[in-house]
């Protein structure tokens, strides 16, 4: 039984996702008090390398997981905690979360989810870090086989940058907010090896049309898109649980396809609203700022963004 | 150590003695040959090139075909690479996409009764090696490959602590420098190949011996490179419980 940090009476439901921790994100996702933490804090399993860099330490390692229940299924959880080291995979952060991967091969659970929030590796931990990414993919797909849906969760402060990106396109399904980018190179990145003028870091309003989450769901890299709550991340996990499709040849052949397809029609464009407009949005300059019931219903006027090839 | 690199050629004809139709074109290598009585599939990166979601896509498609044929061919994947591609367009198209697929595919061809081998002979970094060498059952390097999450240059900056002591450092934690042996020891790469020795045999003793399970931690534990990952997720898996 964990304590339960987000009071309902008092924020109800609308508790952001992009604000919570990562503990008050599990909290609020999975039935009232049905989280039980497996190492926790109180454990102290901390990084052995960051005191080299004199670096502070987390009792979590910044990652938390454990088993609860949604809707009254079973499940496994992860979750990364942004505010620490940028959510980042280390050794013990990385380890934490194959663990409870190979968990779920034995214990079938219903589903598992995993609440992203990480800028990728870990550099003083480097190694660890990506090897530990690698590990978790092969995992993934081993529970993916055995018939659990394996969900990501996209929507911190942190992104799913780097490793964190790869992870989340091999879960079954992903759900994103508008807060959430998936990218694997970060802005900062492109434009310290590229230069600004490949990308402008700065200009804000390309880092969330290129990598955030509404791109995202319009070409297919997420399949849900939910508000910046806690209650719709929940919402969209539990629809998603019910179809996620299977690991296998007809997948991935599907999704070759898909990827094939995606390069062919918009391989030239410069930006993402040449992309929106070529998917048939009148207006691509409004996305930005259309609310998320305005975005659902232009999602579902376009009827081609909806796959099971991932 | 002073000794050059294997480069690819001298690999694929290594392997290779009777030919081979192994092409490489914009760095992305693609093909097979005659191996033990049937045949060896490779696919690869060649020539310290970055990995985008073109390339990516190509090298999917060439794993698909081999496991749509059915046969068991074992699947080796060659890297001399760059890091992933860093562009805008990239990006743009879903690069995080394109670079798991592959790695799904790889993974996809292991679980279909394909041995996967990695064989870094060169550079690889970040995105690029996630998505290849490390998404096969086991890693073997040649010599003086090179890889590597992020140059010590970087790190300096992106950590703010100064390049002498990263480097002095660097020289007793495996955990963070860049380098096939801090790989080795980490448990990502299972072994560095003698490059005095026949290749051809020593991929097939790979092959023969490949870990049921992925041992890559337990590696990372007994070289000293990963002291506590193992442990940590062994205690995750003896803990856990459904609720």
């Amino acid at each position: 039984m964990s304590e339960r940090i987000i009071d309902p009476a008092s924020k109800g439901w609308a508790t952001s996702w992009y604000e919570a921790s990562a503990r008050a994100r599990i909290d609020g996702l999975l039935d009232a008090g049905s989280f039980r933490e497996v190492i926790g804090p109180e454990q102290r399993r901390m990084s052995p390398h960051l005191p080299l860099f004199d670096l502070p330490r987390a009792f979590d390692d910044g990652m938390i997981v454990g088993s609860g229940r949604l809707d009254g299924k079973a499940v496994l959880v992860a979750a990364q905690e942004g505010r620490f080291m940028g959510g980042a995979f280390g050794e013990v952060h990385g380890a934490k979360l194959v663990g409870l991967l190979r968990a779920a091969l034995v214990l079938k659970p219903e589903a598992v989810l995993i609440l992203f929030d990480t800028g990728g590796v870990r550099l003083q931990e480097a190694n660890a870090g990506e090897t530990a990414i690698a590990e978790v993919m092969r995992a993934i797909t081993q529970v993916r086989s055995a018939g659990v849906p394996v969900i990501g969760l996209i929507g911190g402060r942190a992104g799913a940058y780097g490793g964190g990106g790869l992870i989340a396109a091999t879960c079954s399904r992903l759900v994103v907010s508008e807060g959430g980018r998936i990218s694997v190179s970060g802005p900062e990145v492109i434009e310290t090896n590229k230069g600004a003028e490949e990308f402008d870091s700065r200009d804000r309003a390309l880092v969330w049309r290129t990598m955030g989450g509404k791109h995202r769901r319009l070409t297919g890299g997420a399949d849900a898109y939910a508000d910046d709550t806690v209650q719709a991340f929940r919402r969209a996990a539990l629809d998603l649980i019910g179809r996620a499709p299977a690991f296998d040849l007809a997948t991935l052949e599907a999704e070759q396809k898909r990827l094939e397809e995606r390069m062919a029609r918009f391989g030239d464009c410069r930006d993402a609203t040449e992309i929106w407009g070529r998917l048939g949005v009148n207006d691509p300059e409004a996305v930005p700022a259309l609310t998320t019931a305005a975005f659902e219903t232009l999602l579902a006027s376009l009827g081609e963004t909806t796959h099971d090839a991932r | 150590m002073t000794r050059a690199n294997t480069t690819l050629p001298e690999i694929l004809s290594a392997l290779f003695p009777e030919g081979h139709s192994v092409t490489v074109e914009d760095g992305l290598v693609s093909g097979e040959g005659p191996f033990r009585g049937g045949r060896l599939a490779v696919i690869g990166i060649d020539g310290d090139t970055a990995l985008g979601v073109d390339g990516a896509c190509r090298l999917a498609a060439d794993v698909l075909d081999v496991v749509r044929r059915g046969d068991g061919t074992p699947i080796l994947v060659a890297i001399d690479s760059d890091s992933q591609r860093m562009s805008r367009r990239d990006e743009l198209l879903g690069l995080n996409e394109y670079l798991a697929h592959l790695a799904k595919t790889l993974l996809l061809a292991d679980a279909h009764g394909h041995p996967t081998v990695g064989l870094i002979y060169g550079h690889s970094a970040a995105g690029a090696f996630i998505a290849t060498a490390l998404a096969t059952r086991v890693l073997v390097g040649l010599p003086g490959a090179n890889p590597s999450v992020m140059d010590l240059p970087s790190v300096a900056r992106v950590t703010k602590l100064p390049l002498d002591r990263l480097e002095a450092m660097a020289k007793d934690t495996p955990v963070f420098a860049p380098g096939l042996d801090n790989m080795v020891r980490t448990g990502a790469v299972e072994a560095v190949l003698d490059p005095d020795r026949p290749l051809a045999e020593q991929i097939a003793a790979v092959i023969d011996a490949l870990p049921v399970e992925d041992t890559r931690d337990r590696a990372g534990r007994e070289r000293g490179g990963r002291p506590v990952a193992e442990t940590i997720a062994a205690q995750v898996i003896r803990d856990m419980r459904l609720g």
